[in-house]
């Protein structure tokens, strides 16, 4: 029968199985794939905390979502069009977020009476109607086709039942018409010395891929064709791996080793997985006992001169508590990386949240201001990385630079940069020119940006003593003078407020002034600008202004806030950003607060807007 | 035989480390001792002294790098030796020294010690250990004896101590010494010896608090006794100790006695000293705290393993060398691209 081909703009598909159904696997091969097509596209994986719940469990899903358009996108996505459920507990969890209308695929061989008592179900969902009223069901026995298109191999039928999702990945890629080579030869890579499994994945990728083909349960293909991106070279980039190379890059430019120390945690792991694995750009890597050795080692290596790096989530973050005073007083230059995770204790480790700001902003004792930056999606983790490094260079001091778990293991099509275009990063250790009258003056600034002379041990006679107690100014030598005391916590605060010179005039999206004012920061971009969008497309007067910085904040900001007769504030907090804003300008900011371990959907921004305008 | 004497140009002398700070330790504090037997070695030593850091955490002790005019970094409680591991591992030609104490390395930053001796990059860690916190005023220290009576423990306190050499030795440690604040001239060798092991060297220096714990490690250093209660480790010599040399250490089976060389024993029945022998070590380790047997001075334990910094730089090394130096723009070029036109 013939099959009709549809053209489409945005879709949105979620692949949910069990942790070991290879959903997260499947959603890479599947981004891949459609990047390759060139479309827009954002990615959110979303795994459980338990590397392995008992198979079946509702505990136990793994999700993966992309969104793919032919437009310009900026989010993963509210709503699914497509669930793919590889068990009944996928569909429990997921069932909810599907759009009426919109199509399940399900390994019909998974619902078993043992998997649906296990996910909460007293009957087969896919034998009654329930489902059958609100979406396009497509029930197949996934792990009898495979084990037809393998049965000749000779294999295990466990390692058979494993290509499953194979299958599923083959028939998305016939529905959304995307290129299956690419798969196949990462397949080949993947398994190079098991070609037994390269095979039958292959035979499982094909079958599903020609089941959209042949069968007549599926009429229509959809087309979603390439998005109007700016012209350049691009890659898909995951936020934890654009993050590792703006440091690699800043190491390259300042022409410094770079020193990574840091201890495994959830979900920042994957940059000192990623650094390791690049010993040959003259990075070293130090996976510490502890947390506070991750950070402790790294002030000793920027004390060395190496561009000093560390990256944990909030629970690390908090045991570094210390010793980031410490780097304050020593005013030596490192990036911090917090990728916020679910609080508050050990919280939600792979989900995402917004909820470190302040103490990224105050987490420490004394008066001890470190600058803050956020990076805003996948792709963004590379710049303010980079920019992290050049101004804890410039300004000698630590930056705290936040992500969170939706941008660390979200992805997107990023334009790869041209290294040349980056700004340069010029650093200049002190040597015998800084001896005033032979004697050397640590603490003796530069008189623009207040930073101290970095001199590195083995630099002949620059020998000298630093550390946790107050220093006089110019000398460094221990002091317990108050007016000292007083005049270095305002010089340590000016040296951070100075960066404000670096930091460029913001860019508002939308008119300068109206009647309501988004402002984001961090990974909650994405949804903001879409909903300022697709407000703006229905007339109103609503505006999106994203911070990068967050401390020091834009010297223009005050007044652009005053513009508005309302600011909103989405954070997935219970409101730190607004505190800040509140207390800094003096006005009645708005906020909308979700904590749910997801990013905010742009539906829910939208609704608080017009509650806002009184629509 | 007469040595040959070598006449060496010294490149520095003692005044060179005199920093221009006042030391501010209480008169009489043993960690003056420390400071000047260690100034005056270093000459010794040979080091560009640009080349010297020292790091210290919190505590008495830890004032130290003030007073030495080198690279000096006054650090948090605890973490000296992870800021010295990054040090190091940033740059292994640096010679890095720990000064810590039984409080600051043993107790908030036990874990950080131990992780550095089992990891063996080549620093020298000077644990001073006076048995007491002294910048606090006086409570009891890790290393404190079973019912110390302090400010924190007015009924005694409870804890069992460690015994430092033990603990370092459980670590993994690939130097393990121990000598005497008061004893200029061994501690002096100690020092040097510290500085010569490749990895990790972990020197006690027994420390005397005159404020808070004054004599508390009186039997080994009053004359009177001091004979009867230190036994001086040379690799390779008897365990001889006493007034006249005449005790000794022997074993029957794996458990050491003292004997008495009056005729019964001679010297050839006194265990050996064997600085590569872990078993000896750990055995004279556990002299500590037995009131019947003399506490051990001198190197306990002293072998060759492969130094962490080294094995960092290698890595590198061979990175670059079987890959060629990265190219950043190479790596962001890397991967699945498409051109957008």
């Amino acid at each position: 029968m013939s099959k009709t081909l549809k053209n489409i703009d945005d879709v949105v598909i979620r692949f949910a199985g069990d942790s070991g159904d290879g959903m997260q696997l499947t959603g890479g091969r599947f981004t891949e794939a459609t990047a390759i097509v060139g479309n827009d596209l954002s990615t959110l994986p979303d795994y459980p905390a338990e590397i392995r719940a008992p198979a079946g469990s509702l505990a136990g899903v793994s999700a993966f979502q992309i969104h793919f358009s032919s437009k310009n996108i900026h989010t993963p996505g509210d709503k699914v069009d497509v669930l793919v459920a590889m068990n009944p507990a996928a569909l429990k969890v997921h069932r909810d977020e599907l759009e009426p209308g919109g199509m399940l695929i399900c390994n019909s061989a998974s619902f078993t009476r043992k998997n649906l008592t296990f996910a909460g179900y007293e009957s087969n969902p896919l034998e009654d109607d329930s489902l059958e009223d609100s979406f396009k069901v497509f029930a197949i026995d996934m792990s009898k086709i495979v084990s037809e298109a393998c049965v000749d191999m000779g294999l295990p039928s466990k390692t058979v039942e494993r290509t499953k999702n194979f299958f599923a990945l083959g028939l998305l890629f016939w529905i959304y018409d995307r290129p299956v080579e690419s798969t196949k030869t990462w397949l080949r890579k993947k398994f190079a010395k098991r070609p037994e499994l390269v095979e039958a994945n292959i035979r499982a990728l094909n079958a599903g891929y020609n089941y959209g083909e042949t069968t007549e349960i599926f009429t229509t293909r959809y087309q979603v064709s390439k998005a109007d991106l700016p012209p350049g070279k691009y890659r898909n980039i995951v936020g934890n791996y654009a993050l590792s190379l703006g440091l690699v890059a800043a190491a390259e430019k300042s022409k410094l080793p770079l020193f990574f120390g840091g201890y495994p945690i959830t979900p920042a792991s994957d940059i000192l997985h990623t650094l390791s694995a690049l010993k040959h750009h003259n990075v070293k890597t130090f996976q510490a006992e502890d947390e506070i050795a991750g950070m402790t080692s790294i002030i000793g290596a920027a004390f060395t001169g190496n561009l000093s790096v560390t990256a944990s989530s909030g629970p690390g973050i908090a045991l570094k508590g210390e010793a980031l005073g410490l780097a304050v007083i020593a005013e030596l230059p490192m990036v911090i990386i917090n990728v916020q995770r679910g609080g508050p204790s050990t919280g939600l480790p792979t989900k995402t949240e917004q909820s470190d700001l302040f103490q990224a902003l105050y987490g420490r004792n004394g008066e001890a201001p470190i600058p803050v930056i956020a990076s805003s999606t996948p792709g963004d983790c590379f710049y303010v990385a980079y920019e992290a490094c050049r101004i804890a260079l410039k300004y000698m001091t630590p930056v705290l630079l936040l992500t969170d778990g939706y941008l660390a293991n979200g992805s997107e099509p990023w334009a790869i940069p041209n290294i040349d275009d980056l700004p340069p990063i010029e650093v200049k250790f002190a040597d015998t020119s800084n001896l005033v009258d032979g004697q050397f003056m640590p603490y003796r600034r530069e008189k623009k940006t207040l930073a101290r002379p970095w001199a590195i041990p083995g630099t002949k006679g620059l020998e000298h003593r630093i550390g946790g107690l107050e220093k006089e100014d110019g000398t460094g030598n221990v002091s317990h003078d108050p007016d000292n005391h007083h005049h270095m916590i305002l010089t340590r605060q000016q040296k951070v407020n100075n960066i404000v010179q670096d930091i460029p005039p913001i860019e508002i999206f939308g008119k300068n002034n109206g009647d309501l004012l988004i402002l984001s920061w961090g990974g909650t971009k994405g949804s903001c600008r879409t909903s300022a969008e697709e407000l703006q497309a229905e007339g109103k007067s609503v505006s999106h202004v994203h911070l990068r910085w967050l401390n020091p904040l834009p010297k223009d900001l005050g007044e652009i806030l005053i513009r508005f007769k309302h600011v909103l504030i989405p954070e997935i907090n219970l409101g730190q950003l607004i505190q800040v804003i509140r207390a800094d300008y003096l006005i009645d900011a708005i906020g909308l607060n979700l904590v749910r371990g997801k990013p905010i959907s742009t539906g829910r921004i939208n609704e608080k807007v017009n509650e806002m305008l009184g629509n | 035989m007469a040595e040959a004497k070598t006449i060496e140009t010294k490149k520095y002398t003692r005044m060179d480390f005199v920093s221009d700070q006042a030391v501010r330790w209480c008169p009489g504090c043993g960690d003056y001792a420390v400071l000047s037997q260690t100034q005056k070695v270093f000459p010794d030593l040979n080091i560009d002294k640009e080349n010297i850091v020292f790091i210290s955490g919190i505590g008495c002790s830890s004032r130290f790098p003030y007073y030495m005019n080198t690279f000096g970094f006054h650090t948090i409680h605890g973490r000296a030796t992870a800021i010295a591991s990054g040090v190091k591992i940033a740059n292994p030609k640096l010679s890095v020294w720990v000064v810590t104490g039984d409080g600051d390395g043993l107790s908030i930053g036990g874990n950080h010690t131990i992780h550095l001796l089992r990891r063996n990059l080549d620093i020298n860690v000077l644990l001073f250990n006076n048995r007491i916190y002294g910048l606090t005023k006086g409570q009891y220290s890790p290393t404190s004896e079973v019912g110390k009576i302090t400010k924190s423990t007015p009924l005694g306190s409870l804890d069992r101590p460690f015994n430092p050499v033990a603990l370092a030795l459980g670590a993994d440690a690939t130097f393990v010494a121990r000598t005497i604040d008061r004893e200029t001239k061994h501690l002096q060798s100690m020092i040097v010896r510290s500085y010569k092991h490749k990895g990790t060297s972990f020197l006690e220096i027994y420390q005397n608090c005159l404020i808070f714990n004054d004599g508390a490690f009186a039997p080994m250093t009053d004359k009177a006794t001091k004979a009867d209660k230190v036994l001086w480790l040379e690799n390779e010599q008897p365990l001889l100790f006493g007034p006249e040399k005449n005790k000794g250490i022997r074993l029957v089976g794996y458990v050491p006695e003292i004997i008495e060389l009056n005729g019964q024993y001679s010297v050839d029945d006194v265990l050996v000293h064997n600085e590569k022998d872990y078993v000896i070590a750990s055995m004279l380790a556990n002299f500590t705290y037995q009131e019947e047997f003399p506490d051990p001075i001198g190197v306990l334990y002293a072998i060759d393993a492969p130094v962490y910094d080294d094995m960092v730089e290698q890595q590198v090394n061979k990175a670059v060398e079987t890959r060629g130096a990265g190219s950043i723009q190479e790596l962001l070029n890397s991967g699945d691209t498409w051109d957008v036109v």
